[in-house]
């Protein structure tokens, strides 16, 4: 479907948004790229307004700079131009006929008429053969209301049917298709802008969609019966101009003017993705990305999307203390900070603190304010990470290469993680440059389906030191690239020769940095990792278990790593969040927090960028957001901390770390320094490298609100599902 | 399908054409033509075309087709002299002698091949072949692959030298079996000569021939549809620009030509372009393969001069219309997707590009289909509808929706199930279909049914009056 060798010409004119997606195209492409020496701007005119634009620009383009909109169905900017809706139409003087303005490059001294009657009829005309098959169930689509189709053909349609053959034959009806527990499919309503079909192909990498039959019957499908699944699966949802892409969880929930809209951040993965919440009478319905071009563009992961049901579930509503039948007690708030505090008082700053996948910022300073105060200097992070110095220097834990820099390397080594998993958003910025850019990529660890190809140099760590020796092939390809980068996995680095690997990479990379080019990079999987080392953290939960604790405060403490048996047994263990899943089952105290959608909290994503959410709901019950609750007990223990509201606490971060508080920006870390480690005397030891998540059912998974999901568990049913099909299918075809 | 090939590129002679014939000689007398300008045409009556003219002699398959059989009727006949000349000595015989696309679009092939020619960048470039002849009522090239193969073959070498092509691919419709066969074992002799392949005819030139089998659409007749089903994807067209002149094969420039273009190239390359242009009138020259079907006594495929006038076509090669000159009802002049003509124009239309664009119609791939009053024109036309909404490739809205939408309505026509008002309405539709697609099969579709309204609307008109008299009477 794609049209790769065109659309790529199309994008050696010049055009940043031909782009395509196809690797057979990627050798021609090399050829085919003539030297762009600075073209000079050409001048056309769109409705007799003069405006100057490169070569190779398109109409729709150019119309564009001077903010005049052309309506569109099938072009979206971040996929090839498809060119089949017809929709873009507009009238050119002295052609004959009107022209594909999403397709058309401007030639110099072009008049586009965007709005004379020939325009204006041709829009009418697609937009008739648009709705002739297209059902006016608006009433009952979940698109209404914000429907490209209903607003256009507001806008740009007839006043009136003249579809007479309604009286006879009718509507074309096309049979609905189970693409999943995620996206509900209403084919009748598809108007083959194909989309969905570029996204799968060139964003996700998934060949899953196409288009099978021809004329009024093409359709868009699966080919064959199967599930659309990958972890991108629901930006289709977004891109579907109608009603055929629905959210499936959401479907018949709420009509757009109904809900409330929140600007905020997602927090199940370390990306730091951008979001919508939609709410309704405290509720939250569902969640949509936001655009932010260094972040997540204008996508989002199935996870951050669809796990919002989780947050529903499993909530931790009262407070509650474990009574001496062992059985945990809903109690008044006051109650359990008494009892809290009582511990606290006996502990004799025997103290430590966890912060867990899901802290925020302002608690885990609040926690460490609070622990420091009552004489304790444990503070771990759940996660484990390098140990000794290596986090004193902010650039040793970031992806330093940013987000959005990704995209413009030229040569990508992966040590031990899974972006396609770990990171969805981060992985598809490596695809578009694998496509885009001849990112050349190579792995080190198990192999695994990234959605683009890659060398998989093998799962040995004693590699790790060849290539960074230079010894190894793909050495000479990382030293002889423009902008080389290499992608650690926070996980690898928590293996007991983790400091070695570290630092053995970070050496390296000092030799491949360029100038305003850092290629080390370490990709985290929590949200609140960076923000936890930000801080003051250190990572581990050895380092807090050495120190024999009296009292352990669990921050959404919930992977599951501690247990009861690791505890010194007088050991009170206090746990503040917002689900009922691993912390909670072994606190001795659990106070109610809230999620990240009910509070105003600052994380700081993977590359460094401290972004806050914002309330869209209240916490359910008698949760509290996390800092209160600490402030609150900071106060009966008797060592209340020096803030009282939330803007107190931020000036506080700000005397910590002052990047905390510029929301949205990018501080970058100084990397000067980086050099300054010592080389530990440990060295690799080898053995395999594994990553936790290696194919889409460990995606689902990841945290207590995904956990809490049942979509999220539907997911994975239908993953489990569809092997088992194949299999099956496998097996009767051996027979 | 091939007659759909860029009709927009049309409207470039018709301007010339509509200059005053005093201003044309003033021009052609005050500066010396360039080279490569057809001769002025002297002639005022054209055909019928002497034998020793004829440039498929083997037309009805009589003689031997294969290597040695053509070489007697001259194929490859100094064929290494010609490649040798290179290729601005072929391009300049090939625009002297006016040849006009043979596919339908009538497109010049002297500057078509000359876009070929354009300094290269490494990429290599590729002729390709459009022998997935698809048009209902065209039967030209077919007989050009099955009794003439190496007409074809020749044909490729020249025209490949002429645009430095290093090969050709012959697209082949996947019906034409028999064809592909023979084509396949001309193509085989040919390399085994050494005419064709490394050092093709001995002139250090090396030039490969391949064929490829369609599967049966009709689409893959349109140029970049035909490119994207040679590369393994689904035939649907692409988006132009870039043309395939830029961005073709493989991502690599490219020409696509119709069979009889090809096949005519080595004649006119030996006999030269101005013998080629002392056929037919000024921009309209050579000679051109008519397939005539329908209602005439011998339906047949006949090679004629370009501007013969239709009726002496039919006449003097179909023996005329079946009952009579008299019996005739319409004509389609030029393949299943040009419009319809009735008798009063069919009297005195000149069969060529400009002589059937003047009678609102096209010349097309010259496959006339003969209609005598026995015929349901309506039914007629419904039935080539109901071929397009088959064929569509579904890719953009107005063909997509807008020929599925002509088709419920034409077949309602047939039975006058419709009221008055809707022949408008379908007009409307068709020019809402016209030029608003990706490819030239939403004008295919269009004009079929702009040509009925345009001549036969009185009859439509009466169907329905008799259908709503009839259930008038029935529900009574």
């Amino acid at each position: 479907m794609i049209r790769a060798p065109l659309v790529k010409a199309l994008g050696a004119l010049g055009s940043p948004t031909h782009q395509i997606a196809s690797r057979a195209v990627r050798t021609s492409a090399v050829v085919a790229q003539t030297p762009a020496k600075a073209p000079e701007k050409i001048e056309v005119f769109v409705d007799d307004i003069p405006v100057k634009v490169l070569p190779g620009t398109t109409v729709l383009q150019a119309a564009a700079e001077i903010g005049v909109e052309i309506p569109r169905f099938c072009y979206h900017e971040r996929l090839a131009v498809a060119g089949n809706c017809r929709m873009c139409l507009v009238e050119v003087e002295k052609s004959p006929k009107p022209v594909a303005a999403c397709a058309m490059p401007v030639m110099k001294g072009w008049r586009i008429k965007t709005n004379s009657d020939l325009t204006r009829k041709a829009r009418e005309g697609v937009m008739e053969f648009l709705l002739m098959n297209h059902p006016l169930d608006c009433p009952i689509c979940d698109q209404g209301g914000e429907c490209d189709l209903q607003d256009q053909a507001m806008a740009f349609g007839s006043d009136r049917s003249r579809f007479t053959d309604i009286n006879y034959t009718g509507k074309r009806a096309v049979e609905d298709k189970d693409i999943g527990p995620l996206v509900k499919t209403v084919m009748t309503r598809c108007i083959h802008c194909t989309r969905c079909v570029r996204f799968a192909s060139e964003i996700a990498g998934v060949d899953d969609l196409g288009t099978t039959g021809r004329g009024n019957d093409m359709q868009i499908g699966t080919y064959v019966e199967k599930l659309f699944l990958t972890e991108l699966s629901g930006n289709v949802i977004d891109l579907c101009p109608v009603g055929a892409l629905t959210n499936k969880p959401y479907s018949f929930v709420a009509r757009p003017w109904e809900i409330r809209k929140v600007s905020s951040i997602d927090v199940l993965d370390a990306v730091g993705s951008n979001i919508v919440v939609s709410t309704r009478t405290n509720e939250v319905l569902r969640i949509l990305p936001r655009e932010n071009e260094d972040v997540n563009e204008e996508w989002l992961a199935d996870k951050s999307r669809f796990a919002c049901d989780g947050l529903k579930r499993q909530r931790l509503i009262a407070p509650m203390v474990r009574m001496p039948n062992g059985e945990l007690q809903s109690v008044e708030w006051e109650g359990a900070l008494i009892a809290v505090a009582k511990a606290v008082r006996n502990a004799n700053g025997q103290v430590a603190g966890v912060a867990g996948q899901l802290a925020d910022v302002e608690a885990m300073v609040a926690l460490k304010d609070l622990v420091n105060r009552l004489g304790g200097e444990n503070l771990v992070t759940e996660q484990d990470f390098i140990k000794g110095s290596g986090i004193d220097v902010r650039s040793s834990y970031l992806l330093n290469s940013t987000i959005a820099g990704l995209e413009t390397a030229d040569a990508v080594l992966l040590v031990g993680t899974n972006p396609r998993y770990e990171a969805p958003l981060i992985n598809t910025r490596l695809r578009k440059a694998y496509v885009h850019n001849e990112l050349q990529i190579a792995s080190i660890g198990p192999n695994i389906d990234l959605s683009y190809q890659h060398e998989n140099l093998g799962a040995d760590a004693s590699l790790i030191k060849d290539v960074c020796s230079g010894s190894h092939a793909f050495s000479k390809v990382l030293e002889g690239a423009k902008k080389p980068a290499i992608i650690i996995g926070a996980d690898l680095l928590a293996r007991p020769d983790g400091a070695a690997i570290h630092a053995t990479i970070s050496e390296y990379c000092q030799k491949l940095k360029k100038p305003d080019w850092n290629a080390f990079n370490v990709l985290h999987n929590s949200a609140s990792q960076v923000g936890a080392f930000d801080v003051g953290y250190q990572p581990g939960l050895q380092r807090a278990l050495q120190g024999q604790p009296k009292v352990l405060f669990l921050l959404n403490a919930d992977s599951g790593k501690l247990t009861r048996d690791q505890l010194p047994k007088d050991c009170f263990v206090v746990y503040i969040g917002s689900h009922g899943d691993n912390g909670a089952s072994i606190a001795d105290a659990v106070l109610p927090g809230a999620a990240y959608t009910e509070k105003q909290a600052i994380y700081v994503n993977t590359e460094g960028r401290a972004q806050q959410t914002l309330p869209g709901v209240s916490p359910p019950g008698m949760a509290r957001e996390d800092w209160k609750i600490l402030r609150a007990l900071s106060e009966i223990v008797g060592k209340p901390l020096a803030y009282d509201t939330l803007d107190e606490l931020r000036s506080r971060l700000d005397d910590i770390a002052p990047h905390l508080t510029r929301l949205g920006e990018l501080v970058p870390a100084s990397n000067s320094d980086a050099s300054a480690q010592t080389t530990p005397n440990k060295s690799i030891s080898g053995g395999a490298i594994d990553v936790k998540l290696k194919e889409l059912r460990d995606y689902f998974m990841t945290d207590a609100i995904s956990r809490a999901s049942p979509t999220m568990a539907k997911c994975i049913s239908a993953v489990n599902k569809q092997q088992r099909q194949n299999e099956e299918a496998k097996q009767s075809a051996a027979i | 399908m091939a007659a759909l090939v860029r009709f927009n590129l049309i409207a470039r002679p018709q301007f010339v054409a509509a200059l005053q014939p005093s201003v044309q000689i003033r021009l052609q007398s005050t500066q010396a033509p360039p080279p490569g300008t057809p001769p002025p045409q002297l002639k005022t009556k054209f055909g019928p075309l002497s034998d020793e003219d004829r440039i498929f002699t083997n037309l009805y398959g009589r003689h031997d087709w294969r290597l040695r059989g053509a070489q007697k009727r001259g194929d490859w006949y100094k064929t290494k002299e010609i490649v040798l000349k290179g290729p601005d000595w072929i391009i300049n015989e090939i625009k002297t002698s006016g040849l006009r696309g043979r596919g339908g679009a009538g497109f010049p092939s002297g500057m078509k091949w000359s876009f070929m020619n354009k300094p290269g960048d490494g990429r290599p470039k590729y002729l390709v072949v459009n022998a997935d002849e698809g048009e209902p009522g065209t039967c030209k090239d077919r007989e050009i692959m099955r009794h003439d193969p190496h007409k074809l073959v020749e044909g490729c070498l020249i025209a490949g030298r002429a645009m430095g092509a290093q090969a050709a691919y012959i697209y082949i419709r996947g019906e034409f079996y028999n064809e592909a066969s023979n084509m396949q074992l001309a193509i085989a002799e040919a390399y085994q000569a050494g005419l064709i392949g490394k050092d093709a005819c001995g002139t250090g030139y090396d030039f490969d021939v391949f064929m490829h089998r369609g599967a049966g659409a009709y689409i893959c007749g349109e140029e970049t549809a035909l490119i994207e089903s040679l590369e393994g994807k689904q035939g649907k067209p692409r988006l132009k620009p870039p043309f395939p002149a830029d961005v073709g094969l493989f991502g690599c420039p490219t020409t696509v030509t119709n069979v009889e273009t090809v096949a005519v190239a080595p004649t006119i390359c030996r006999r030269g372009g101005n013998w080629f242009a002392s056929f037919g009138r000024t921009r309209n020259s050579g000679t051109k393969l008519f397939n005539i079907s329908g209602h005439v006594n011998t339906p047949c495929t006949v090679e004629e001069e370009m501007s013969i006038p239709l009726k002496e076509l039919i006449e003097r090669h179909c023996g005329g219309v079946i009952g009579g000159w008299d019996n005739l009802l319409g004509v389609i002049p030029g393949g299943s997707s040009t419009p319809i003509i009735p008798k009063k124009v069919c009297d005195d239309v000149i069969m060529d590009f400009d002589g059937l664009i003047a009678a609102q119609t096209s010349l097309g791939t010259a496959a006339i289909i003969v209609m005598d009053k026995s015929t349901d024109v309506i039914k007629a036309i419904a039935r080539l509808i109901s071929f397009y909404k088959h064929e569509s490739c579904g890719q953009c809205t107005p063909c997509r929706e807008g020929i599925g939408w002509m088709n419920k309505i034409m077949t309602r026509f047939v039975q006058g199930d419709a009221q008055p008002a809707e022949i408008d309405m379908l007009w409307e539709i068709s020019k809402q279909i016209e030029g608003h697609t990706i490819c030239a099969l939403g004008d295919g579709a269009a004009w079929p049914v702009q040509g009925l309204i345009r001549h036969f609307r009185p009859e439509i008109e009466k169907r329905m009056q008799q259908h709503a008299l009839h259930t008038k009477r029935a529900s009574n």
